[in-house]
């Protein structure tokens, strides 16, 4: 992965975006909407496979990041009546120093006790949102009022609840996190942290303070996952609950998963897929759950490494 | 001269057995100390202690003038205290360059300079022999070339003191030979210290020896005065003598 010529991947990463941003202009309005969503939850999946691709740290409690995002940037401007920009920034805030405090107490624990801290704190935010249900709306949410989502640029005002500046927006998004990730695993910083995952206890031989290297990247990972949530509030409207419950700390796992850990492109063809396998096949029959189900075997038995993961090992070493 | 390495009533229990048994010992710099033992004499526990690895129940441990029984591992290794595995540990799934990669990016004081890293990983690997096997994966390695990339991460951290825990285990007598002028080269710019089973090997690389036995030094000496030492024959080499 490293001393690679860094062309191929950069070429690569930015055929993608050129490709997404095409689609923009051929896509019947239904699937526009569906890609924008995709591309932010995709985003929410970056950020999870930062810890869990690259660290190798199994976290089942990272929805609490998204929704602190979320919950950020939406009250901002529900309650304090916030600008755009400035709520996106609060929730992407949010999320960063709620990442510092559980890094800061998760990660005394490694393995499965990691897993149950984390998801314990999740349900705990779970139940705190509830608990404050007249600021947060309880499990009904809330919505953000489509006046207030408006990003105003000096003279310009662009309206998000418009399917090209949303569409765009995420596109935006997308591609600037995809690039960090990129340059982030691509770094020494990033040779750190498969270090980690390969073999703590060799690292600190090297010389590594890995907690520090670990608490680092859950800051990332929950800074990245809380930009995504802001920006679902803003460009979707919505703040509910569900986005803070325990399936939303799996859905970025599956994703992960199913796309290829460890690969910098494989949370969006994860998202995308299980998106698509969902919608295709509730077309057909309303027990559509079962299909995803087995198409999730299928995967898991022949592409045990996910969709990018399995290419990577067979066809193409130089994916990062 | 003052000695670069020194323990004071070193010791460390696990349950009611004591691994290390008040340990007192002196290694100066430049040195290669040859540590020895039968099996389960807490050779392994010693140098652990000493790199941090473990935290030891009772006694001090001082590198270069300073006290570091309480400094975390990772803190003995930025002072300049390598430790190479016994059990092989290379990163298998990363190539061999990234696994002296990662002991040379950290050791670089100018992070920025992208040819620092690629510099600082081939002088490991040439003195090492490895240069030629760059883009393999560590795991792909033969067992030998597993080892010599072990030593090639500990060079690359410039160590001041290598700690070498049963280097040649499992290499052919062709590749000792190497790794014996391997040390030997290593030890113009580091003081070693040697954990070995292989006799020839100790008796030609050691300035001195020190036998463990039971958790406590039983002698401390050059190869021929421990040689020639009765305890040390009963208690390690198991000869009788008349």
């Amino acid at each position: 992965m490293k001393d690679a010529s860094p062309a191929k991947p950069y070429a690569l990463h930015l055929g993608v975006i050129i490709l997404l941003f095409a689609l923009s202009f051929v896509l019947p309005d239904y699937h526009h909407g569906l890609l924008a969503r995709i591309m932010v939850l995709a985003v929410f999946a970056m950020g999870y496979n930062m810890l869990f691709g690259y660290v190798g740290l199994l976290s089942l409690g990272h929805a609490m990041f998204f929704s602190a995002g979320l919950y950020g940037a939406g009250l901002a401007v529900i309650h304090l009546g916030w600008s755009v920009p400035a709520a996106f920034a609060a929730g992407i805030l949010c999320g960063a120093l709620l990442a510092l405090v559980i890094g800061v107490l998760a990660l005394r624990t490694s393995g499965v006790a990691f897993m149950i801290v984390t998801m314990m704190f999740a349900q705990v935010f779970y139940l705190v949102i509830l608990y404050f249900a007249s600021w947060t709306g309880g499990d009904q949410g809330m919505v953000v009022p489509q006046p207030a989502r408006v990003l105003v640029l000096g003279s310009t005002s662009l309206d998000l609840t418009s399917p090209t500046v949303r569409y765009t927006s995420a596109l935006a998004l997308f591609s600037i996190v995809l690039l960090i990730t990129l340059a982030i695993v691509r770094s020494r910083y990033g040779r750190v942290l498969v270090a980690i995952r390969e073999n703590e206890e060799r690292t600190k031989m090297l010389g590594y303070d890995t907690f520090s290297n670990k608490l680092v990247a859950v800051v990332v990972s929950g800074t990245i996952c809380a930009t995504s949530g802001a920006a679902y509030a803003l460009l979707f409207g919505y703040v509910g609950s569900s986005f803070a419950s325990v399936q939303y700390s799996i859905l970025p796992l599956l994703w992960v998963l199913l796309g290829g850990a460890a690969t910098t492109l494989g949370p969006l063809i994860g998202t995308l897929f299980m998106y698509y396998v969902v919608d295709i096949t509730s077309g057909f029959t309303s027990a559509y759950l079962l299909i995803v189900g087995i198409a999730l075997i299928l995967l898991v038995l022949f592409f045990p490494k996910g969709i990018l993961g399995s290419i990577r090992q067979r066809w193409l070493g130089w994916l990062p | 001269m003052m000695p670069l390495l020194t323990t004071k009533g070193l010791s460390r229990n696990f349950g009611g057995l004591r691994a290390v048994d008040n340990v007192d010992f002196a290694l100066m710099p430049g040195e290669i100390r040859a540590v020895i033992g039968p099996n389960g004499a807490g050779k392994t526990t010693f140098v652990s202690l000493v790199s941090g690895r473990i935290q030891p129940s009772q006694g001090m441990i001082v590198f270069d003038g300073a006290d570091i029984t309480s400094l975390p591992a990772y803190a003995r290794v930025r002072l300049g205290v390598a430790y190479t595995f016994q059990i092989t540990s290379v990163f298998a799934n990363l190539s061999v360059y990234d696994n002296v990669a990662l002991p040379v990016q950290r050791t670089l004081t100018d992070g920025r300079s992208k040819g620092a890293v690629r510099t600082g990983v081939m002088a490991a690997l040439e003195r090492t022999g490895l240069a030629d096997r760059t883009h393999m994966l560590a795991g792909q390695l033969s067992y030998g070339h597993q080892r010599l990339l072990e030593v090639a991460m500990g060079l690359a951290l410039k160590p001041r003191l290598l700690i070498l825990d049963e280097p040649t285990q499992g290499l052919a007598d062709s590749e000792i030979d190497n790794f014996i002028e391997l040390v030997r080269e290593i030890a113009k710019s580091a003081t070693v210290l040697l954990i070995e089973h292989n006799m020839p090997v100790v008796m030609q690389l050691a300035d001195r020896i020190t036998v463990f036995n039971a958790g406590r030094i039983l002698a401390e000496g050059a190869p021929e005065q421990i040689r020639a030492n009765t305890e040390v024959q009963d208690a390690y080499l198991g000869a009788t003598h008349d």
